[in-house]
């Protein structure tokens, strides 16, 4: 839905310093684009609660980082959110795949369309949902709301097939 | 060596400028101990992520050394950023295990690795070149201001005793509040 090259002009607009991240097939596709504009450096870490953790470090620290894993690590984040974002009630922001949203080829019925909106609300996560290439702006102004209100929020990228 | 002997030397060795993260038993001994504004008592925690938070802390805090002092039931629960960290290469991360075989602050049942797990071959496996091993608290405390001072990232692996019948940490204060004062450390420059 949005190119590599698209997500970094974003990512560095908004002045992001880090991206701690798990790929998927369409979030990873990114990575490049990313690398090259070097204004932003990856963190990749084995696991996706992993993520949460260092982003808590890098914001403590003083750099604007984010998070971006696909919903299955959403899923698996889930000691890692509780602490970061209500123990420590650190603002840390989020980019999440949507496995399935678009297209069920490869997984029909996938249980990701079943739990992923419910897990971020259960989080308390204010989330947007994006599922048209038109809402690319929608990244940077929910980045910068949830950043001028000082709390957490996440961009849910709908995707195609798994 | 005791645990709290052990930690006893991180806390003597650590450079002022040193940021030291302690979790679950660490914490509570260091708790003890007299504290710093760089200290993170990361009570409470996710389950096994001081090493991840060490490694944020790291990135970005490049001028300053960050020490993680871990349990071996926390390393194995996240074993997995061994290798992150060794990817990312912060030359300034410290990461200590002290392992005493136990879940020490659950009642003392044992790790699945009690006895057998090779912590060091594991950092070394991960990536990290600085691997160092003691079962000797004289030994210990001969070399950790050198290895705490020296290039990373580091792991260091200390076989201890447990400490038995001794309460988990209690959580010192508001984390949210902690979480405030540390950025304020840090952007002032402490």
């Amino acid at each position: 839905m949005f190119t590599g090259e698209e997500v970094a002009e974003v990512l560095d607009q908004l002045g992001i310093t880090h991206v701690a991240t798990v790929p998927d097939s369409t979030i990873g596709q990114w990575q490049g684009a990313i690398e090259r504009r070097g204004r932003t450096r990856l963190v990749r870490v084995c696991r996706e609660g992993e993520a949460w953790e260092v982003a808590a470090g890098l914001h403590l620290g003083g750099a604007h980082p984010l998070v971006m894993i696909q919903c299955t690590g959403l899923f698996e984040s889930g000691d890692a959110i509780r602490n970061v974002l209500h123990d420590w009630k650190l603002p840390i922001f989020s980019i999440i795949g949507y496995r399935s949203y678009l297209n069920q080829d490869t997984l029909p019925g996938d249980t990701c369309l079943v739990f992923t909106e419910p897990v971020l609300e259960t989080w308390k996560v204010d989330y947007r949902l994006l599922t048209r290439h038109e809402q690319l702006g929608e990244i940077a102004s929910h980045y910068m709301a949830c950043r001028s209100a000082n709390r957490a929020g996440a961009i849910l990228v709908a995707e195609g097939k798994a | 060596m005791s645990g709290r002997d052990a930690l006893a030397v991180v806390h003597d060795a650590r450079n002022a400028r040193d940021v030291v993260v302690t979790t679950m038993a660490t914490s509570r001994d260091w708790m003890t101990m007299p504290q710093q504004p760089l200290d993170i008592v990361f009570v409470p925690s996710a389950m096994g992520h001081a090493t991840s938070l060490g490694l944020g802390l790291a990135l970005a805090q490049p001028a300053r050394g960050v020490v993680v002092c871990n349990g071996d039931g926390s390393m194995l629960m996240n074993l997995g950023s061994l290798v992150s960290i060794a990817g990312a290469r912060p030359t300034n991360l410290t990461v200590i295990v002290f392992d005493n075989g136990v879940y020490e602050v659950t009642g003392a049942q044992p790790t699945p690795g009690m006895n057998t797990v090779d912590f060091a071959a594991i950092a070394r496996g991960a990536g990290f070149a600085s691997v160092h091993s003691y079962d000797d608290l004289d030994d210990w405390r001969r070399d950790a201001s050198g290895i705490l001072a020296g290039e990373g990232p580091t792991f260091v692996w200390l076989r201890v005793t447990a400490a038995l019948g001794i309460p988990g940490p209690k959580s010192p204060g508001p984390a949210a509040e902690r979480a405030r004062r540390l950025v304020e450390a840090l952007a002032a420059g402490e």
